[in-house]
């Protein structure tokens, strides 16, 4: 590997345009955001405007932010990917560890499959929901002809996690394929050996042995939860609001941008607070890396 | 235990396993029916999509008559045409001096690369939505004659999907022998012909790789352009989301369906540009 | 035999695809026996041994440990304990909770592990690594983690994977003292798989050859290296010459041949042959004459010297005789005159008592 200053031009020539871009289109719009966050709706003429906007005027939208309305969503928000993400996870493992013990020549198509609902539209998969749950969706229809239902399953929790739970399986599956595939079959052989069951080898082997796949898993479904707008939305209805659809309103409907950037950040300091979270446990635990 | 085990399995068999292989039967087919219903019923008469009624194309003939949708259609491809082009290109960039140089900070700039990964999309939309207002180019941009009424969009899309390809070219970097291009220059090639003619044909499965994976993620991209889209722009996904709101209609499974097909062949030729990069080039 | 710790009859295994692994084998294995698995690699050893442990199952055959049938008993049910190639120590855990989980897994009372783990980490001198985990030890030092965790489990045999082949010299030679006292003391059936002669030859008891899945021989080391069966025993263990031979005529136990290259030799076998035969003989019983050697009986065969190779105790001598047969003979530097005393080119006797030729019919 090179030094740099070695090469300046070639090092500057190609780094230059990612940079720039990064910088100006990523980092200065979340500054103006981060600006807008402290600003308030500007006073003209003793009224309060609804276009204008004041800058600076304090910590305001914060301390709003930190209303039991809005922290009562934040909450929920959380509640509801937590539930999402531990159901992801449940599904996923044993895909994932069926999958490391199938056949060579079935592991690619599998794991192909697995993965590619993830690539279609999320809009798509979630209007597929749609047209499954509602009242006249298939699963009424099909509890229909025993006699049983309609039942309300959306517009409601239920839908929205089983929405989010759809949606980011696959997306759960690949890291835990990585952690399983790379576990040395013989620790279990080894359990297994010494005496334990199936059940008491999965329990002290190897779940401990793929915990940092978990962990990087729970993370790449988690976060997206939390900042998930569109399956809450379509889903969920008026029932089941969640911090993506709150933002959204402000930059919208409501029109307060500067309270919509507030709760941006908010949900962007819970977003690195999962982060060094998981940082924090690989550092931790002797696993197997991924 | 009283089960008689299979002859020849042993105990760490699982792939043999019943109840592993109804639970995997279970979840893939959990996984596939809403999308083969809502493709199925695209071809249904039925105007509620509800009971099968008669196979037709007939939805198919009124989503391509109707010329919202088909606008929409249109620069949804262009867009992920001109941002997957830009993105691979500073992508591969970056990746390139990633996998040569190394400087101080290297650790944070590449943490920094791997924000718009990271940040949530509605946080980035609105960012974008603020910036467009604020610098005054929402309204030039819009106002602009087409394609050009797109840039901000593209805009956004680069800047979300670069760094995908820098990781999918980077990791495809990483099987570069250096001695080949050591040897390029030592018989006389210069840095630029060196590039050119040994790095990037060995690049090339990663270009391809990452250019189809940004074509993806732009064209399916909902959050962002939602946000960074003026009133006159609008592209597929968006004007779905419209529909959608709506309620339910043949008419978007049919176009849903032309959009899944698009992407499942994109992505399936970026999968198997993939493995073939293991039987080792150079 | 009194009534064998491990009996395999007939027992094969063929994977799914056609790969026979392992063909119709049987061995007896007696109790406190320390018994080696030998054969190059793929011949099936490893899958035998598996097979013993229960994590492989035999498609056909029968297993029997301590005169009872395996064939529906789980590993984890079965009374044998197994020190795999890798180790496989967890590495989630000390190596006091290492060698304790097969005893905490299978419900023994805490006091009690705690009291065996201590004896099972004394007897392989590990006591002070005791709260280390896996990743701050070496090789060797987790190797006896491995052992300690499978003795303490006190089962009726020991499976050991290729024991010595990850370890240095020096600590090779360590282990296989050591593994040789362990066997001892604690009075447990050993049966090690290895493709090392070697390590077979200076550990076991008994050892099976194996080849492509089936066996060739099971004897003794000494037994197998002075009287072995057959061409592939004789050539894969030690060195030896082997020559191609017509059986000429016959007269009870007695044979005369025509040897490819050495012409005339007599033999003696009990073994019933055809007329084509191989006979082996190893190169240190090969004796280096300038000058034809006296004694009747003598096997003496006139030759060149076409290469010498010296190394320090022993020289390799390599004698060309009529029709290109290279013999190889082993000579001990027992003097301190610079070795075998011969050069390249030199024209010399190469004979051997009859009773070294080894008669081999396949």
């Amino acid at each position: 590997m090179d030094n740099w200053k070695d090469n300046k031009n070639v090092f500057w020539t190609l780094a230059g345009p990612g940079t720039f871009w990064l910088v100006m289109f990523f980092v200065v719009p979340l500054a103006f955001l981060f600006i807008m966050s402290f600003g308030g709706k500007a006073i003209i003429n003793g009224e309060m405007s609804i276009t204008e906007y004041d800058y600076f005027t304090g910590f305001g939208n914060y301390l709003r932010s930190l209303d039991p309305l809005y922290l009562g969503i934040m909450w929920k928000t959380i509640w509801v990917s937590a539930i999402a993400t531990v159901l992801c996870l449940v599904t996923a493992y044993p895909i994932a560890f069926g999958i490391c013990f199938a056949p060579e020549r079935w592991k690619p198509i599998l794991l192909m499959l697995v993965v590619l609902p993830f690539w279609i539209n999320l809009l798509i998969r979630t209007y597929a929901l749609i047209a499954v749950f509602r009242t006249q969706g298939y699963v009424n229809l099909a509890l229909g002809t025993v006699g049983l239902g309609p039942y309300e399953m959306l517009y409601n929790n239920f839908a929205v996690i089983f929405g989010l739970v759809y949606v980011y399986m696959p997306f759960m599956v690949l890291p835990l394929y990585a952690t399983i595939e790379r576990l040395d079959k013989s620790f279990l052989e080894a359990s297994l050996d010494l005496g334990a069951s199936q059940y008491t080898t999965f329990l002290k082997v190897t779940v401990p042995l793929t915990m940092p796949g978990i962990v990087t898993g729970v993370i790449l479904v988690f976060i997206p939860c939390l900042g998930s707008f569109l399956t809450p939305d379509l889903l969920g209805g008026a029932n089941a609001v969640m911090i993506g659809n709150v933002i959204e309103r402000q930059f919208k409907a409501a029109n307060d941008w500067p309270f919509g950037a507030a709760i941006s950040f908010m949900l962007m300091f819970a977003t690195f607070a999962a982060l060094m979270l998981r940082a924090f446990i690989a550092s931790r635990s002797r696993g197997v890396d991924v | 235990m009283a089960t008689q085990p299979k002859p020849g399995s042993g105990p760490l068999d699982y792939g043999s396993r019943l109840w592993l292989k109804i639970l995997f039967i279970v979840i893939y087919i959990m996984l596939y029916v809403p999308i083969i219903t809502l493709i199925a019923f695209s071809f249904n008469t039925d105007k509620r999509g509800v009971v099968w009624r008669g196979f037709t194309l007939d939805n198919y003939t009124k989503a391509w008559n109707n010329s919202a949708l088909i606008e929409a259609m249109t620069n949804s491809l262009t867009i992920a045409f001109i941002a997957t082009i830009i993105s691979t290109i500073i992508g591969a960039m970056v990746a390139v001096m990633l996998w040569r140089f190394r400087f101080f900070g290297k650790g944070t700039y590449e943490a920094f690369m791997g924000l718009p990964i990271v940040i949530p999309e509605i946080c980035m939309g609105v960012a974008l939505l603020l910036f467009f207002n604020v610098s005054g180019m929402m309204n030039f941009v819009v106002a602009m004659p087409w394609p050009l009424n797109l840039a901000n969009i593209v805009i956004a899309h680069v800047a979300f999907c670069f760094p995908f390809v820098t990781i999918v070219v980077r990791s495809r970097l990483v099987g570069f022998n250096r001695q080949l291009e050591e040897a390029s220059k030592d018989l006389g090639a210069s840095e630029w012909q060196t590039f050119w003619k040994v790095i990037v044909p060995f690049m090339m499965p990663g270009l391809v790789a990452g250019a189809l994976l940004a074509f993806t993620l732009s064209l399916d991209d909902f959050v962002i352009t939602f946000f960074t889209s003026g009133p006159e722009t609008v592209t597929f996904p968006v004007k779905v989301y419209s529909l959608v709101r709506r309620g339910v209609s043949p008419e978007i499974n049919a176009a849903s369906t032309v959009l899944i097909v698009i992407t499942v062949v994109a992505t399936i030729i970026a999968m198997k540009l993939q493995a073939p990069e293991k039987s080792g080039k150079g | 035999m009194t009534e064998p710790i491990v009996s395999i009859r007939g027992v094969s295994k063929k994977f799914p695809g056609g790969v026979i692994a392992v063909d119709n084998v049987s061995i007896d294995i007696a109790q406190n026996e320390f018994f080696a698995l030998l054969g190059p690699s793929g011949c099936g050893k490893t899958t035998l041994l598996r097979m013993i442990s229960g994590l492989e199952t035999p498609t056909e055959g029968q297993i029997m440990i301590g005169g009872e049938d395996m064939a529906l008993t789980p590993p984890n049910k079965r009374p044998t304990n197994m020190v795999f190639q890798s180790y496989a120590v967890f590495p989630h855990m000390t190596v006091e909770d290492n060698v304790a989980y097969g005893l905490r897994v299978t419900g023994v009372a805490e006091d009690e592990t705690k009291r065996r783990t201590a004896e099972a980490l004394e007897m392989v001198k590990l006591p002070h690594l005791a709260k280390r985990k896996p990743d701050q030890m070496s090789g060797g030092q987790r190797q006896r983690v491995a052992l300690a965790r499978a003795l303490v489990k006190r089962p009726k045999v020991l499976l050991l994977d290729e024991p010595l082949s990850a370890l240095d010299a020096k600590l090779r030679d360590d282990m296989r003292m050591e593994l040789t006292r362990l066997q001892e003391t604690v009075g447990i059936t050993f049966i090690i798989v290895t493709h090392d002669q070697d390590e077979a030859l200076s550990m076991a008891s008994r050892i099976a050859v194996l080849d492509k899945g089936a066996v060739q021989q099971i004897a003794t080391p000494s037994e197998l290296y002075e009287h072995p069966q057959t061409r592939f025993v004789a050539d894969f263990i030690g060195k030896v010459n082997l020559i191609d031979a017509k059986v000429m005529s016959r007269k009870g136990k007695d044979l005369i041949c025509e040897a490819k290259g050495l012409g005339k030799m007599s033999v003696s076998t009990d073994k019933t042959c055809g007329d084509a035969i191989a006979i082996a003989v190893r190169p240190e019983k090969l004796k280096l004459t300038k000058e034809k050697p006296a004694g009747a009986k003598l096997m003496t065969v006139k030759g060149k010297v076409r290469d010498v190779a010296y190394y320090g105790d022993t020289s390799h001598v390599v004698v060309s005789t009529a029709d290109d047969i290279d013999l190889q003979v082993n000579v001990q530097n027992d003097t301190r005159t610079g070795g075998a005393g011969v050069e390249r080119g030199q024209n010399i006797w190469v004979s051997w008592a009859p009773d070294d030729s080894i008669v081999l019919t396949e």
